[in-house]
């Protein structure tokens, strides 16, 4: 029927070639989706205020030294970064009352009512909680890989309290909540009041000896 | 071809595909078009470090970038290997403590955010791994004398076998 004169091009594999196009930029595309770990920076001090050393009681800092060879040491020994986070918890939850760790004081945190069964009806939480600051050091010479890690290890070990007292009372992880409803937010904001993260990075200065 | 013929006759009637390579380059240049590569030369070389604690970073048009790595090769001419810092798409070049230029990049890019917005911008320092931490510790006081307090370092999301629990 088609007139011979000007014959069809195939158009049959045209659909192919376009599927292969199609399926390399569906693989080789990926949404870069930016994550990392979200710090406040402390702000500014004051210059006039800089002669006055803030007191804080020895045993609620826990010094965690990362000197210029990367190595790690907490509290006054040495140790693996992987160990860093159980001694963080300990450090904030102080279990067996140590005399050598974090004074915890008796608080109040108001959870929105009916929130949890297991709060007062009116939503007040009392409990322990810690004084303890986690004072973060590092050389100048330190690689910033092994800082990030053990930044990371430290704001596990906050998250990993927080997850389990809001497992505890609320039934979901604290990821999970979802700060666009009101409710949820006081929870969060609630919980932070009780494991707070506390830790500071100190002023830049030399450690780890002679240069 | 006759030959192919003989059972023709009366078969299935074939669909007619030949609109499906139309479709087919349509979701091609959907794709082609929304995959939009990032707009800024990164200029230095940065591996961001793997942590297991990261979190996606919410809104974009708060975000700006402090890149610190070594010079990629043919930067590497002009400016030697020593690690350098690029603010957004910039390439610091001055020697030393590179104060001044964070904190112009900082109001300059404060000015550009809705009034609303200005107290939450977030800046994110993709730093290379390997980088010492002197070059960073300047750039963390230099942000907080220009009040750009919060920042976030970024990472790739690391897995663990052993799972997040204790």
């Amino acid at each position: 029927m088609a007139s011979k004169e000007t014959p069809e091009v195939n158009g049959g594999s045209l659909a192919d070639i376009a599927f292969l196009l199609l399926i390399f930029f569906l693989v080789t595309t990926t949404m870069d989706t930016d994550t990392g770990i979200t710090r406040l920076l402390p702000p500014e001090p004051d210059p006039e205020q800089q002669d006055i050393e803030v007191k804080v009681n020895k045993r609620n800092v826990l010094v965690v030294l990362l000197n210029r060879n990367d190595r790690l040491m907490v509290g006054g020994t040495e140790m693996d970064r992987l160990e860093i986070k159980d001694k963080t918890i300990e450090f904030f939850t102080n279990p067996l009352n140590k005399e050598d760790l974090p004074v915890m004081e008796t608080t109040e945190v108001q959870f929105p009512p009916g929130s949890s069964s297991m709060l007062r009806a009116d939503g007040v939480w009392t409990g322990m909680v810690s004084k303890g600051v986690i004072s973060l050091q590092n050389d100048r010479s330190t690689t910033y890989g092994k800082y990030l890690q053990v930044q990371n290890e430290l704001v596990a070990a906050v998250n990993t309290l927080r997850n389990d007292f809001c497992n505890q009372f609320f039934g979901k992880d604290y990821d999970e909540l979802n700060t666009a409803n009101p409710i949820e937010e006081e929870i969060q904001l609630g919980i932070r009041k009780i494991y707070k993260m506390n830790i500071s990075e100190s002023e830049p200065k030399s450690i780890g000896g002679r240069n | 071809m006759s030959k192919f013929r003989k059972k023709g006759g009366k078969g299935l009637q074939k669909i007619n595909t030949s609109s499906l390579p139309d479709i087919v380059f349509m979701l091609l240049f959907f794709f082609m078009v929304a995959t939009t590569m990032r707009e800024t030369e990164v200029q230095v070389r940065v591996k961001v470090p793997e942590a297991t604690e990261v979190k996606k970073l919410e809104k974009k048009s708060l975000v700006s970038y402090i890149y610190i790595g070594r010079p990629v090769a043919h930067v590497a001419r002009m400016y030697g290997t020593e690690p350098l810092i690029q603010l957004n798409d910039k390439l610091v070049s001055d020697e030393g403590i590179p104060f001044e230029s964070i904190q112009d990049f900082v109001l300059f890019e404060r000015e550009k955010l809705p009034e609303s917005d200005k107290s939450k911008m977030t800046i994110s320092l993709r730093v290379d791994e390997n980088i010492p931490m002197g070059k960073v510790d300047d750039v963390k006081q230099a942000l907080r004398r220009a009040k750009a307090l919060i920042i976030n370092y970024s990472a790739k999301k690391e897995y663990r076998n052993q799972g997040r629990k204790r």
